[in-house]
């Protein structure tokens, strides 16, 4: 993990790689995140649905790329976090998130940083795409 | 084709508590092993009054009540067809175990893409606490299939 505030613009600041999704993965998640729904976690649901399988909530990942964020930044200093989920996270995906400096600003008077954030599988096809805003401290 | 007249459709407000268990529990799925996220005295020692709650969570809060989905059925579509689209999350304050949330959410936008292939249900929910404090916003774009 790199300083936010001396950060080269471009540069990448931080990444995190979390064990391979499993279906015990998402039948967790399924409790503690209360997204009930059952195409996550049950197979014949999926299958009527029109799916090959379950697959995994894109909330999950982005709970990763929230813990990448709060790894580089106190979370009081996060004021916006964004996601688009551009494809379906399959099981056995291995997740990297990615977070890069894309500028320091400033706005509402502190000094900002955005960073623009990205989650992978291990074929590198991109999960997530999405932006966070973080204050820096003086 | 989903009835765009449900466009500004507010929902009535629900609340939740934020349960330390459930911060626990959510912590474990989601690997988090920052000690601020599930022991309180580390949480304190970090300058929070309990456990925070991480970024995403307002988004499960929100559905922790009877039936989280009720939007899909006044909106007649299929649990088995939606997908998450986007997520955009705004912080104003934090939040942590022990507040209670109450979540005001409407329809912002309804739209379809590809001759009607896929539809778009945009939804905006405020979060404000016991104090009435104006928490966070959130915005959830949730996609619809067909065929």
């Amino acid at each position: 993990m790199t300083d936010i505030r001396n950060a080269e613009k471009g540069s990448i600041v931080g990444s995190l790689t979390v064990a391979p999704i499993t279906r015990h993965t998402l039948a967790l998640y399924c409790g503690a995140s209360g997204d009930l729904n059952p195409i996550h976690v049950d197979i014949d649901f999926a299958k009527a649905s029109g799916m090959t399988d379950v697959f995994a909530h894109g909330m999950l990942s982005m709970a990763y790329l929230g813990r990448l964020l709060t790894d580089l930044a106190p979370q009081t200093t996060l004021r916006s976090f964004t996601t688009r989920f551009t494809s379906i996270t399959q099981l056995g995906a291995e997740i990297t998130c990615t977070a890069k400096l894309a500028e320091r600003f400033s706005e509402d008077g502190e000094d900002r940083a955005r960073l623009e954030l990205t989650a992978v599988d291990q074929n590198n096809d991109v999960k997530l795409l999405g932006e966070a805003v973080v204050a820096l401290p003086n | 084709m989903i009835d765009k007249k449900f466009i500004g459709h507010e929902f009535a407000p629900v609340t939740a508590e934020v349960e330390k268990g459930r911060l626990r529990f959510f912590a474990k799925a989601t690997g988090n092993n920052d000690p601020i996220y599930s022991d309180e005295e580390a949480a304190r020692k970090a300058g929070y009054p309990s456990l925070p709650i991480p970024p995403t969570f307002l988004f499960c809060l929100e559905m922790d009540r009877d039936n989280p989905f009720d939007f899909l059925d006044l909106l007649k579509v299929d649990l088995g067809k939606i997908l998450h689209g986007e997520q955009m999350f705004t912080y104003h304050a934090p939040v942590c175990a022990g507040d209670r949330i109450t979540f005001t959410s409407r329809i912002a936008d309804i739209y379809d893409k590809k001759g009607g292939a896929l539809e778009f249900i945009v939804m905006d929910t405020q979060a404000r606490n016991q104090d009435g404090v104006h928490v966070a916003d959130m915005r959830r774009s949730i996609v619809v299939r067909h065929g």
